[in-house]
C-alpha cells in the first residue's frame, strides 16, 4: 500500500513538475524540431543558452508541418499560459501579435543591428507595429530542382533553365524508360510545384501581385491562365503513383534513379545526405526552371511572447541574441539543409546548393525577387492559403476543369476566405 | 422504486426485518445510487452537451485563429453553403455512408448464415472475418493504400502475371476514390457485423426452424421470411454502430488517401478538422461541426423512435 501510495505521489509529482510553465530566468520554447538532425540543432541553443546561465524546458511537439504543435499553443494560450517561445511563421507571427500576445524584443534587435543584419522582407515579417515581435533561425528556398546525374545522362538532358526546357527534357526521360518528374499528390506538394511553375512562366512581379497581394486582376486574368496551363502540363512528367505520396519517398525516387527530377524546397537535401550523396556529383540542384533570378523563401522563425517577470524577459532577449549568432546559426542550418537567416556567416563548411542558395539570396534581396513562398505559409494567412490550396490542387486532379475555371476560382477564394 | 421504498420500510413487519437489514438507515439507500452517478452525469453533461452549445455559440461568431465573440449570426453558415468543398464532403458521406452500411449488413450476414451450417472449423474461420476489426483504420488505411496503388498493388501484380491491360487505379481517380473508402472500410467491419449476426442466429430458438421445415420451407425462403424477421434487433444494433463509423470517419481517409486526389475524398469530419485547426476558421469549422450533428440527429432521431415504439407494441 505504502508503495503505492509512493508510486501515485511520484507520478503525481512528476505531472506538477510536466505542467510547470518557466521558472525566472529560463525560457520555456514550444518547437517541432523532433527528427534526428533537427533535435541535435536545437539541443545546440538549449547548451548556448545554459552556458549563459539560463534555464531551458524543452516543450517539443512532434508533427512534421507544426499543425499539433500549433493546436497546444493556442490551447496553452487559451488558457493564459503560453510559453516564452513559440516556433511561429509567416503572416500568423501577425496574427498573435494582433492578440496583443507577443512581448517585444527591440533592446536585443537595436543593440544586435537587426536592422541592418536582416534584409527588408525578412525582417518585415519578424516585426509587428513596426517592433521585433519575432527572430528568425534559418530560410529554406522552395523553387529548387533536384537532379538524378545518371538519369539525364541516359536520357542526353541538361538541367533545363526554362519551362520549356523542362517538359522536353522531360519527354526525352520519359523515352529512356524513367519518370521525368516525382512528385507526391498531396495539396502541399501540388501547391509548392505550382508556385514554382508560376514564378518559372511569369516572373517574381506576377508572383508578388497574385499570390502575395492577392490582386484579383492578377489571379484572375490571362497571366494565371497560362500559368494554370502550365503547371498542368507538369502532370504529364508525372507518373501514376504519386496520389498521397510523402515528399521524401519522391525524394528518394530521384536518389534511387527512378525519376530524374524534382521540384522541391531544399530540406530535400536532409534526404539526400542521409543516403551519403554529395552534392554537384551524385545529386545536381539549380533553380527551379526559369527562376534563378528569383528565390521563394520559407522562413522559420521564434516568436516571442509578452511575459511579465523581469528575469524570464532578460532569458527571452538572451534566447533571441543566441539565435541569431554564428555558433547557432551554422550548427543549426548544416543539420537542417537550409541557409542562415543573417548573410554574414563563413559559408566554406556548406554544400554547394547551400552556397549558391545564399548567393542567390542575397542577391535577390539587392535586385528584387525575394518573395515569400505562398505554398509554404508565408505569403497569405492560413485561410486563404487553404482557399488557394483547395483550388489548385483541384484543378490539378480534374481532368476536365478549364483552366479560366480555376482562375475564375482562384478569385472567388481569395475573396471569400476572408470574413 | 422511490415510492416504494419507503412504504417498505414503514409497513416493516417481523416478517421484513431480513430486508431491513440490508437497507441502511436514513435513506441512503435511495440516494446513492444517484450520488454515485451524478460527478458521471455532471461530467457528461458538461463535456458532451456543454461543448456541444459552446460549438454552436462559436459557430454564430467570426472566430478565426481563436475564439471570439463576435457575433455575425449565421453568416458562417451561409459561406459554408456556398464553399463548393463542403458539398463535396457531404456529398462523399452520403456515397460512403450508405454503401459502408448497406454491404457490411449484406455481407455480414451472409457470411453469419454461411458459418451457421454447422461446419467443420467454425471458430478459426470466425476468428479469421472478425480479426480485421481489431486492426486501427490507421493499420487498414496504409495497407489498402498500398494493395490499391497502381504501382506497386494488385494492378501492378495483375499486370505483372501477364494481363498488360488490366486497370485498377481507383484511387488515383477523383470520380472513383471514395468507393476505396468503402472498401477498405467494408473489409474492416464486415467480420463484425458477422460476429453480430452469429450471435443473434444462435438465439433463434431450432424449433421454429424445424417447424418452417415440416411446412417445406426452403433454405433461402425459411432464412428469409423466419431467420431474418427474428434478427431485427441485431440489424438495428449493427445499423447504429455501423452509421456511427461512418459518420466520425477520419482516420481511415487521413490514412489511405489523405483527403485526396486534390479533395476527392474529403468527408465532413477532415473538413471541419482542416478548417478549425489547421486552417484558422473556427467559426466555419463550428459551423460544419454542427451541420454534422444535425444531419446525424436527422437520421437517428427516426430511426430510434420508430424501432423503439415498434419493439414496445410488438
Amino acid at each position: 500500500m505504502s508503495t503505492l501510495k509512493k508510486t501515485t505521489l511520484a507520478l503525481a509529482l512528476a505531472g506538477a513538475t510536466l505542467a510547470t510553465t518557466a521558472q525566472a530566468n529560463e525560457v520555456e520554447v514550444l518547437h517541432w524540431w523532433t527528427s534526428g538532425g533537427e533535435a541535435r540543432a536545437a539541443n545546440v541553443l538549449k547548451e548556448l543558452m545554459e552556458a549563459e546561465g539560463y534555464g531551458w524546458q524543452d516543450f517539443a511537439v512532434a508533427g512534421g508541418g507544426g499543425e499539433t504543435a500549433m493546436t497546444v499553443l493556442k490551447s496553452r494560450a487559451m488558457s493564459g499560459n503560453p510559453p516564452s517561445a513559440a516556433q511561429i511563421k509567416g503572416p500568423e507571427i501577425q496574427e498573435w501579435g494582433e492578440l496583443g500576445l507577443l512581448g517585444d524584443l527591440n533592446g536585443v534587435a537595436d543593440a544586435e543591428g537587426w536592422d541592418e543584419l536582416l534584409p527588408e522582407v525578412v525582417a518585415d515579417i519578424m516585426r509587428h507595429d513596426g517592433q521585433y515581435v519575432a527572430v528568425p533561425v534559418n530560410v529554406h528556398r522552395v523553387n529548387w530542382l533536384w537532379a538524378n546525374p545518371e538519369v539525364l545522362e541516359a536520357a542526353g538532358v541538361e538541367m533545363p533553365t526554362t519551362l520549356d526546357e523542362l517538359f522536353e527534357a522531360g519527354e526525352a526521360i520519359r523515352a529512356a524508360g524513367f519518370v521525368p518528374l516525382a512528385h507526391g499528390g498531396q495539396s502541399w506538394q501540388d501547391a509548392t510545384v505550382f508556385e514554382s511553375v508560376l514564378l518559372g512562366g511569369q516572373g517574381s512581379e506576377f508572383y508578388q501581385q497574385a499570390l502575395v497581394e492577392l490582386d484579383p486582376e492578377a489571379l484572375g486574368g490571362e497571366q494565371m491562365i497560362d500559368a494554370l496551363e502550365n503547371f498542368k502540363r507538369t502532370r504529364e512528367l508525372m507518373d501514376e503513383g504519386m496520389p498521397g505520396r510523402d515528399w521524401n519517398v519522391a525524394t528518394a525516387m530521384v536518389i534511387e534513379g527512378v525519376a530524374g527530377f524534382q521540384l522541391m524546397g531544399d530540406w530535400a537535401k536532409g534526404e539526400f545526405t542521409a543516403a551519403g550523396l554529395t552534392a554537384g556529383e551524385d545529386y545536381l540542384c539549380a533553380a527551379a526552371p526559369g527562376t534563378e533570378d528569383a528565390f521563394t523563401f520559407n522562413i522559420d522563425s521564434l516568436a516571442m511572447f509578452r511575459v511579465t517577470d523581469d528575469e524570464e524577459r532578460e532569458a527571452q532577449q538572451a534566447l533571441a541574441r543566441l539565435v541569431l549568432e554564428p555558433t547557432f546559426q551554422e550548427a543549426f542550418n548544416l543539420a537542417k539543409g537550409s541557409i542562415p537567416a543573417r548573410p554574414d556567416l563563413d559559408m566554406s563548411e556548406f554544400d554547394s546548393c547551400a552556397q549558391q542558395s545564399l548567393a542567390d539570396f542575397q542577391r535577390t534581396a539587392e535586385e528584387g525577387g525575394l518573395v515569400p513562398s505562398m505554398a509554404h505559409g508565408m505569403a497569405v494567412r492560413a485561410d486563404i492559403q487553404g482557399a488557394i490550396f483547395d483550388v489548385v490542387t483541384n484543378y490539378f486532379n480534374d481532368a476536365d476543369m478549364p483552366a479560366e475555371e480555376a482562375a475564375e476560382r482562384m478569385v472567388s477564394a481569395a475573396e471569400a476566405a476572408s470574413f | 422504486m422511490r415510492d416504494s421504498l419507503p412504504m417498505k420500510n414503514t409497513s416493516a413487519t417481523p416478517l421484513g426485518a431480513g430486508a431491513k437489514r440490508s437497507t441502511p438507515p436514513g435513506g441512503l439507500q435511495a440516494w446513492l445510487p444517484r450520488l454515485v452517478l451524478a460527478p458521471s452525469v455532471a461530467i457528461s453533461l458538461f463535456f458532451v452537451y456543454g461543448f456541444m452549445l459552446w460549438t454552436f455559440v462559436l459557430s454564430l461568431t467570426s472566430s478565426r485563429m481563436l475564439p471570439s465573440y463576435d457575433f455575425v449570426g449565421f453568416g458562417q453558415y451561409a459561406r459554408l453553403m456556398a464553399n463548393e468543398r463542403w458539398w463535396v464532403a457531404s456529398t462523399n458521406l452520403m456515397i460512403f455512408g450508405v454503401l459502408f452500411v448497406v454491404i457490411c449488413l449484406v455481407i455480414g450476414s451472409l457470411l453469419a448464415i454461411l458459418l451457421d451450417q454447422k461446419i467443420r472449423q467454425e471458430g478459426a474461420l470466425r476468428t479469421i472475418y472478425l480479426y480485421p476489426m481489431a486492426l486501427s483504420f490507421i493499420v487498414t488505411g496504409v495497407v489498402w493504400k498500398w494493395l490499391l496503388n497502381p504501382q506497386l498493388g494488385i494492378q501492378a501484380m495483375v499486370q505483372g502475371w501477364g494481363f498488360e491491360s488490366f486497370r485498377f487505379d481507383w484511387i488515383v481517380d477523383p470520380d472513383m476514390a471514395i468507393y476505396t473508402l468503402v472498401i477498405a472500410a467494408v473489409w474492416q467491419a464486415s467480420g463484425f457485423v458477422m460476429a453480430l449476426f452469429l450471435a443473434g442466429l444462435r438465439g433463434i430458438d431450432d424449433s421454429i426452424i424445424k417447424a418452417a421445415q415440416l411446412d417445406g420451407a426452403s433454405l433461402p425462403r425459411i432464412y428469409w421470411r423466419v431467420v431474418m424477421p427474428c434478427l431485427r434487433p441485431v440489424v438495428f444494433s449493427a445499423v447504429m454502430i455501423l452509421a456511427h463509423i461512418a459518420i466520425k470517419s477520419f482516420d481511415l481517409v487521413v490514412a489511405l488517401t489523405g483527403g485526396g486526389p486534390g479533395y476527392a475524398t474529403d468527408l465532413p469530419a477532415t473538413f471541419m478538422y482542416a478548417h478549425a485547426f489547421t486552417r484558422a476558421q473556427i467559426g466555419l469549422g463550428s459551423a460544419s461541426a454542427m451541420l454534422m450533428l444535425g444531419g446525424v440527429l436527422a437520421i437517428l432521431i427516426p430511426y430510434l423512435y420508430s424501432e423503439l415504439r415498434s419493439r414496445k407494441h410488438g
